[in-house]
């Protein structure tokens, strides 16, 4: 009650949302609001006008088409965590999930509204990394399908141009053996690191969240792994130093150097589980 | 015969209104014309206000008024008092709106009053405030340095009171000779209260017969009534109603009379409209007041027989920018006096120095004092208790003060009248299976597994108070409690009590007590609390005093209505009245069982007067003042169990248990939902909250996504069972149990951590155990370590 004035405008489907998006460009899409209305209400965002985009039937679907994993951005945590395809094709998703705020907060958050905020300490991004998903976007000038690793460009920041929506997440099914480990934050629960790990026939893809800016793939720790048997020892040996500290975040919770230890004994945990070890 | 309730484990009547949000809160009140107010608030902890400009937020569409300080001090209204003095004590003006400086992030600059509150926010953004900062302190130790800046001009030195109690010559020449010493450095962490329920509040104005009526989340309605009638506003006490309807947790934070509820009573007379505030949580963060927040330096001296000879505390408790409600009492009386503890300690002394900061004003939270002083015993009675090589239990048990003691006369004023400190402790070791835990303890450490085994022996000195006592300390008001007990023609029975509950259970428990003490069905009686035009008077709840003093209260009016009924009885069974027997919930001929009458037939009688004695009044109702003798002593032992990662730091809490000693228990369920949240709130402030300011003032943990408080996952499923020793001067035995957990449970988790950090050679870590912080520290002692390697 104590945000800004602002319009709403409900969205019945893509194209009137892309429509609405196109009348209204200063807009902000509503979708699961947890992000949003919590940063209105502090009047850190006073949108003049919000396009709720939450209902729009064809943006809520999760199907298994061929050997991929669509997500419709607009389906809720709950509903990905609990749907059987997911649970079986791409298992490090509910294990993520799971881990994301509280019940209510997973009925009502979606997960292309998580990613298209791009939170730096979400842990979805970092799934998504690991996964090797895909992102499709549709905008004025028709869809495009954006890397997962393309799409995370900064805080806060993706490659959501003007007037685009993020409509579907592609998910690679059955990708490899996977695992998400967390610390999260003691206060909001975010993560202080997260790291998803998926280990695919071409090896180990691994990415971090709540380290830097942005969701980023551990390169260093995949090279290192790189055609090894993934030993307790090998692992272990991996990760180390995965991160220079100087790059990273830092607040209350946690240093640039105990972040960077901390990216080292997640990353390592992570594996382990992933590698059942 | 009815069923004796006293001791059952009933469910909470409240409970329903409140889980299905039919309760009725400050914030859910509307009245017919009401405004609403938002206030404007400082963003610097400290500036120079040179120029309020409110013209574009008065030219916004709604806006009804922009309220300065300036303009309530012309119109009047006058600071806002302390209720607790020392001599010497330096008290500065605090009025309800700043007009010179601001003095905290959250200072009220200026009042919006609007239409409604979505107005009132938006216009309270467009009055435009010049400030010129100036350098701000927010640490005590800090504030007491030459040159810091000074939080109110006239105080240069920054120091609101300095106190002492104790022999210092004496702890001094205990000192030199002692066999050992230990000496810690330790800071209580600062804390937000984080009630559930944010402050509100509703005033209105009845011009017609020149009264108000202040709604508002209060833990003692009496008190703001008191001191707005008295000193604030001016308002005759008897044209003053103030409520405190249901209130959603206080812990301390709702004792203090707010900057706020002056200017909503004085918005509503000015605009001549009901005015509402309501604080964004935001705002309760910064506005609340903070609780703990010591930096202390305590030693421990002990004989060849780790007998401790003497303790030397010498503390800087911070009061924030201005003095609450209670503050000055805090860090003193409910500090200093509790330093003995358990324990026989012949010698103590403390001194301490309270500065003023740039900080939001501190005040009771939960303990007040209590458990700044377990901490600081416990801890030295852990590292005292490793320095002799000794086990921290065989330490304590060695200096506990034995039942046979008792009343005991501790050096620090207070007289304990009863305890059994032994058996709390050996009932908590035998639950927790201690020396099977230090056996796994071992084992674990060959495994590299951290596990730490806490144990805090405490006491407690709470049911405040006796009136004299306290008026001598220096207490602005009495502490008695009062009770009226009415009842009403068909048998039914209001009690009205002057304690408050915002969450305790009181409108379970006191009818509990009252069905027992009247035998008559539970669901006859109401208890009735919070509101000044009904009830006699009374000094609300804090300092766990509702059960052994307001309760002490309706107990003894609820026996005056016994032998009032007697009368009644002996006059309708022509008997006389010492043969009158109230048994089986009748009132009955000694021996003639069919001789009797019923608690109705005479309540009737009561009332109708047909058939009455000659001598006797008519009516059912009976008042009580009831001022305690002493403070009461609950005690007990809580031994936490924590496992250290070692990798991350991280602490798990793995086994929680306590044995609380609060006499005879009313409601086992109540009493140990109050030892849940207790020890949740404690085990907060040991692993997880701190209010966390930077240089300049500004509070860095100041939400939710940055303060962590205990939710159900930080917490395992606590083992709980309890000793009963009666406290022997009030009529039930009974002591308090709202703080107990709270006190102890701090220091059982801090040893515990401490307890598993041992192997590193780590001594003393400050709370709270962030994960940070103990990686850092483990991680400092091992890259030692391999330097000495």
């Amino acid at each position: 009650m104590y945000t800004a004035e602002f319009a709403y405008k409900k969205a019945s489907s893509l194209a009137e949302a892309l429509q609405l998006l196109q009348q209204h460009p200063e807009a902000k899409l509503l979708a699961g609001g947890h992000s949003l209305i919590p940063a209105m209400k502090l009047r850190l965002a006073a949108p003049p006008t919000l396009i709720d985009i939450a209902k729009v039937p064809e943006l809520r679907e999760v199907r298994l088409e061929g050997n991929t994993l669509v997500i419709g951005a607009m389906a809720t945590y709950y509903e990905v965590e609990t749907h059987p395809q997911v649970r079986q094709a791409a298992p490090i998703l509910p294990m993520a999930i799971e881990l994301i705020g509280d019940p209510m907060v997973r009925a009502k958050g979606t997960i292309g509204g998580s990613l298209a905020h791009a939170d730096p300490a979400a842990d979805l991004p970092a799934v998504m990394l690991a996964l090797g998903a895909r992102m499709k976007v549709v905008g004025p000038s028709g869809e495009r399908v954006v890397e997962a690793e393309r799409f995370f460009k900064g805080m806060f920041e993706t490659d959501l141009g003007e007037g685009e929506i993020l409509s579907e997440i592609h998910v690679p099914a059955n990708a490899g053996k996977q695992a998400y480990a967390k610390f999260p934050h003691p206060a909001s629960r975010y993560a202080v690191v997260g790291v998803a790990v998926v280990i695919g026939p071409e090896g180990v893809r691994a990415a971090v969240t709540g380290a830097g800016s942005h969701a980023m793939r551990l390169t260093k720790l995949e090279q290192a792994l790189a055609g090894q048997p993934l030993t307790r020892e090998a692992i272990e040996a991996a990760c180390q130093g995965l991160l220079p500290p100087n790059d990273l975040n830092h607040d209350l919770v946690a240093s640039r150097v105990y972040r960077a230890h901390l990216v080292d004994v997640i990353a390592k945990r992570a594996l382990l589980q992933a590698a059942g070890l | 015969m009815a069923e004796k309730l006293f001791g059952k484990a009933m469910k909470r009547v409240e409970d329903p209104r409140f889980i299905t949000g039919t309760g009725t809160y400050t914030d859910d009140m509307t009245l017919p014309g009401m405004a609403e107010a938002a206030m404007v608030r400082s963003p610097y902890a400290h500036a120079r206000i040179k120029k309020i400009d409110a013209s574009k937020a008065l030219a916004h569409p709604g806006v009804l008024a922009v309220i300065t300080g300036q303009e309530m001090k012309e119109a009047g209204i006058n600071s806002i008092p302390t209720g607790w003095l020392h001599p010497g004590i330096k008290t500065p003006p605090h009025y309800p709106i700043t007009f010179d400086k601001a003095r905290h992030v959250g200072d009220i600059v200026a009042a919006v009053v609007a239409e409604n509150r979505q107005i009132a926010e938006d216009a309270a953004q467009m009055v435009e405030v010049e400030y010129e900062p100036l350098p701000a302190v927010s640490l005590g130790s800090e504030a007491l340095k030459p040159g810091a800046p000074a939080v109110h001009d006239d105080i240069p030195d920054n120091i609101c009171f300095t106190w002492s109690i104790g022999d210092k010559e004496a702890v001094d020449k205990a000192f030199a000779s002692a066999h050992k010493t230990v000496k810690l450095k330790l800071r209580n962490n600062r804390l937000v209260p984080n009630a559930m329920e944010p402050r509100a509040s509703l005033a209105q104005y009845h011009k017609a017969s020149d009264e108000y009526t202040l709604w508002t989340t209060s833990q003692n309605p009496h008190i703001h009534r008191l001191l707005i009638a008295a000193f604030i506003m001016g308002i005759p006490e008897h044209k003053l109603r103030v409520i405190a309807p249901d209130v959603g947790g206080g812990f301390g934070s709702k004792i203090y009379q707010y900057p706020e509820e002056i200017i909503v009573l004085y918005a509503a007379k000015k605009l001549g409209r009901p005015v509402k505030w309501t604080a964004r949580r935001s705002e309760s963060f910064v506005t609340d007041s903070h609780g703990r927040d010591h930096e202390t330096v305590a030693e421990m001296a002990v004989d060849q027989n780790g007998k401790i000879t003497a303790v030397r505390v010498e503390t800087i408790a911070n009061m924030g920018a201005y003095l609450t409600t209670f503050a000055p009492a805090v860090p003193t009386y409910l500090y200093g006096c509790l330093l003995a503890g358990p324990y026989t300690t012949p010698h103590i002394y403390c001194h301490v120095t309270a500065p003023f900061t740039h900080t939001t004003p501190v005040d009771a939270y939960r303990g007040a004092g209590r458990p700044e002083a377990t901490y600081l015993l416990e801890r030295l009675a852990d590292v005292m208790a490793h320095e002799l090589d000794m086990d921290p239990v065989e330490f304590r048990r060695k200096n506990l003060i034995p039942p046979e003691a008792f009343p005991y006369q501790t050096p620090v004023a207070l007289q304990y009248d009863s305890g059994n400190y032994e058996a709390a402790l050996d009932k908590a070791l035998e639950m927790v299976g201690y020396q099977k835990l230090r056996q796994e303890q071992a084992e674990w450490r060959k495994q590299g597994r951290y596990m730490g085994i806490g144990v805090a022996t405490y006491i407690e000195a709470c049911g405040l108070a006796p009136s004299a006592l306290v008026g001598s300390l220096g207490a602005q008001a009495g502490q008695w409690e009062s009770a009226l007990v009415r009842v009403m023609p068909t048998g039914k029975v209001e009690v009205f009590t002057g304690t408050h509950s915002h969450g305790q259970g009181h409108e379970t428990a006191f009818a509990q007590v009252v069905a027992d003490e009247l035998q008559i069905p539970v669901e006859d009686v109401s208890i009735v609390h919070g509101d000044t035009g009904r009830m006699p008077y009374g000094w609300g709840s804090y300092g766990s005093r509702s059960a052994p003093t307001g309760l002490s209260a309706i107990v003894l009016a609820t026996r005056k209505i016994v032998d009032k009924a007697k009368r009644i009885a002996a006059h309708l069974l022509e008997a006389a009245p010492e043969d009158i027997v109230h048994e089986d919930g009748k009132f009955m001929v000694k021996g003639v069982p069919d001789k009797a009458k019923t608690f109705f037939e005479i309540a009737l009688q009561a009332h109708l007067a047909h058939n009455y004695p000659a001598d006797l009044e008519p009516g059912l109702e009976a008042t009580h003042f009831y001022d305690p003798k002493n403070f009461v002593y609950p005690f007990g032992t809580h031994i936490a169990v924590v496992e250290v990662d070692p990798e991350t730091g991280r602490v798990k809490l793995l086994r929680y248990l306590s044995v609380d000693d609060c006499g005879p228990v009313i409601n086992p369920l109540i009493a140990e939902g109050q030892v849940h949240g207790g020890i949740a709130q404690g085990l907060g402030q040991a692993l997880l909250e701190e209010a966390v300011y930077d240089a300049e003032g500004q509070i860095l943990s100041g939400n939710f996504l940055e303060y962590a408080i205990p939710r159900a996952d930080d917490l395992v499923q606590i083992e709980h069972d309890h000793t009963v020793t009666p406290c022997p001067h009030n009529p039930l035995g009974i002591k308090g149990i709202g703080e107990a957990g709270t006190i102890a449970s701090t220091a059982a988790v801090a040893n515990a951590v401490m307890d598993a950090l041992r192997p590193f050679g780590i001594v003393h870590l400050d709370m709270p155990y962030t994960p940070q912080k103990v990686w850092q520290a483990i991680h400092s002692a091992r890259k030692l370590g391999q330097a000495a390697d």
